[in-house]
């Protein structure tokens, strides 16, 4: 192992210089000004948590968690998600509050990486929790929101995906007997692997029919006359129930008159395996990474012990800034003012004064940077 | 319909996937083979053509700076990136094996050499196997003519190489075949191109 050298960082570990800080805390007040008028209230939860509490809810992949001793040799984890800190928040201090409960939070999460640049250990995520409301309005709320705030950071060209997690384990539910099956096929959706979803199909004894039914899952991609070849892929049950599910959805949708970012996806299966109803991803024109995702966890809960279905979205900050069009302004004035030993008294309330308006350095020497106006106290007289 | 970047191997999988879009009626120009160029617009069709190192091409698609690419199947395992992989083209058969010595006997220490470390590492484990793997990067048949190592995971197509150098094919690990593969965001954004790319391919596929 070679020591660092004086500018190395930590895998994965970013500064965030004056321009691009600049940049996001303009679209971090976006964001939230438009959580906070859909009623969100800001939460905040600790940068450490206990490994068999939070780390356990967590679907962050254990290799994935930074993990660390306290004192008496309990393993913590530096935060990895927001979802579950905030459902043990709900579950204990706020488990009186009244139902359903809207939360919002902006915060760095930590995930260990092993792999090469673009993909940050630390990154700010911020969200919304909608929280013990199994309603589909909830759903559409939720969506709708991420619309609006995606749409305030400036982006122009994005599109959310939705999948149900309900279709595709109800549909292969229906058709394919076997669990070990269904898991394997299951398995090769979530590793996007279509050509190997193909193949597993092929070999299943179940009849042509069947087949060609599992084969149209790969197809259902697009806008809401997909929901209709969806439902003509089921006969009743869990995956009937999904579609009609989208379909309110969508009714929903449009009366936020979001649907023009809005496609579905049905082969849609989150990293995240706590998702257990609707479920969505955004994307950005010209972001190769996935920007937003979020959906419907119903079950998160009972592991804090309450019954509590609820639905929310992170959005990924580091990507949402690359991909944002906005130009970050600098309205105020910038004044510089220069005094001497005799006239430092006057020059520091004059620049007290203009700081209300204006953003205002005073110094003794040259100005190491470009201002809007000098003020040259040297000499005692101003000179403007 | 968006423009598409297609990220593709120099050599063999490119030939043959570009005579199979030409197969589908897409108008690519005859002077596109000989050029030296890494990138070559291909205005007819609405594609820029990137030409890269073969395990690269995962690479450029995931981070989306391609939309598809076409690649083996041996490198989408090896390199181990998060792609769609949408299509077998059914294009550069091989297959991926172990090889030794004709007298190749088991040994207390076995050690492998391959351009796959990790497919390589998985099928062993897999058999409960455990065996040392030395990753090298070209030539692997050298490996156990010098003793650097009792046996290779290598692709084998015709088995000539092999033959020349004295090594036998051992067990079959799987078949290979070039895939179409897509970002996880074109997939979305672009899913008219890619959907048209996809339906053309599908239409010359020898099934």
């Amino acid at each position: 192992m070679t020591k660092p050298l004086g500018f190395e960082k930590p895998l994965g570990m970013r500064d965030y210089l004056p321009d691009l800080l600049w940049k996001q805390r303009q679209i971090e007040e976006k964001l939230h000004r438009c959580m906070l008028h859909w009623g969100y209230q800001e939460i905040l939860t600790p940068t450490l948590e206990y490994y068999d509490t939070v780390g356990e809810a967590s679907a962050t992949h254990d290799s994935k968690l930074f993990k660390l001793l306290d004192k008496q040799g309990r393993t913590l984890v530096l935060r990895p998600d927001v979802t579950a800190p905030i459902a043990r928040v709900a579950s204990s201090l706020l488990k009186d509050e009244p139902r359903p409960l809207r939360l919002m939070y902006n915060t760095n999460v930590f995930r260990a990486q092993e792999k090469e640049a673009g993909r940050n250990a630390e990154f700010t995520q911020a969200g919304v929790e909608l929280i013990g409301d199994p309603s589909v309005e909830a759903d559409a709320e939720v969506i709708a929101l991420a619309v609006a705030c995606l749409k305030e950071a400036g982006l122009e060209e994005f599109k959310i995906a939705i999948g149900h997690v309900g279709f595709i384990e109800g549909l292969l539910e229906e058709v394919v007997p076997e669990k070990s099956d269904r898991d394997q096929l299951k398995e090769r959706l979530h590793n996007s692997d279509y050509v190997g979803f193909r193949q597993d199909i092929e070999a299943l004894n179940i009849s042509e029919d069947e087949k060609q039914r599992l084969r149209g899952i790969l197809k259902l991609r697009g806008g809401a006359t997909r929901l209709e070849d969806a439902e003509a892929l089921t006969i009743n049950g869990r995956a009937r129930r999904a579609v009609r599910n989208l379909k309110e959805l969508w009714a929903a949708l449009q009366a936020y008159d979001v649907t023009d970012y809005v496609m579905f996806d049905l082969n849609l299966l989150s990293s995240l395996n706590y998702y257990t109803g609707i479920l969505f991803e955004g994307y950005a024109a010209n972001q190769g990474f996935p920007i937003c995702g979020g959906g419907r966890y119903d079950d998160l809960f009972k592991q804090f012990g309450m019954d509590n279905p609820s639905t929310g979205f992170a959005i990924k900050m580091d990507r949402l800034i690359q991909s944002s069009d906005l130009q970050p302004t600098q309205e105020k004035k910038t004044i510089y003012i220069r005094f001497d030993q005799e006239t430092r008294n006057l020059a520091l309330k004059r620049a007290m004064l203009l700081r209300k308006e204006a953003i205002v350095v005073t110094g003794i020497g040259e100005p190491s940077q470009a201002f809007d106006q000098i003020i040259d106290f040297r000499g005692g007289h101003e000179d403007v | 319909m968006s423009k598409l970047t297609v990220a593709m191997p120099k050599g063999r999988i490119f030939e043959e996937a570009v005579e199979l879009l030409r197969k589908a009626g897409l108008d690519i120009p005859p002077e596109f083979e000989d050029s030296r160029r890494l990138i070559i617009p291909v205005d007819e069709i609405g594609m820029d053509f990137i030409l890269a190192k073969p395990t690269d091409v995962p690479t450029y698609v995931e981070y989306g700076v391609a939309d598809i690419g076409v690649v083996g199947k041996d490198v989408l395992l090896e390199e181990e990136r998060d792609v769609y992989e949408l299509l077998d083209l059914k294009i550069s058969y091989c297959r991926l094996s172990v090889a030794g010595l004709a007298n190749w006997q088991p040994t207390d220490s076995p050690r492998v050499a391959t351009k796959y470390p990790k497919v390589a590492s998985k099928y062993f484990r897999e058999k409960g196997a455990q065996v040392e793997v030395i990753k090298l990067n070209g030539s692997i048949e050298l490996a156990p003519m010098i003793g650097l190592a009792d046996r290779i995971v290598d692709i084998v197509s015709t088995g000539r190489t092999l033959k020349e150098n004295g090594l036998v094919e051992l067990e079959e690990i799987m078949p290979i075949t070039s895939r179409l593969i897509a970002n996880r965001v074109s997939y979305r954004m672009k899913s008219e191109a890619i959907d048209y790319v996809v339906e053309k391919f599908a239409s010359v596929i020898p099934s």
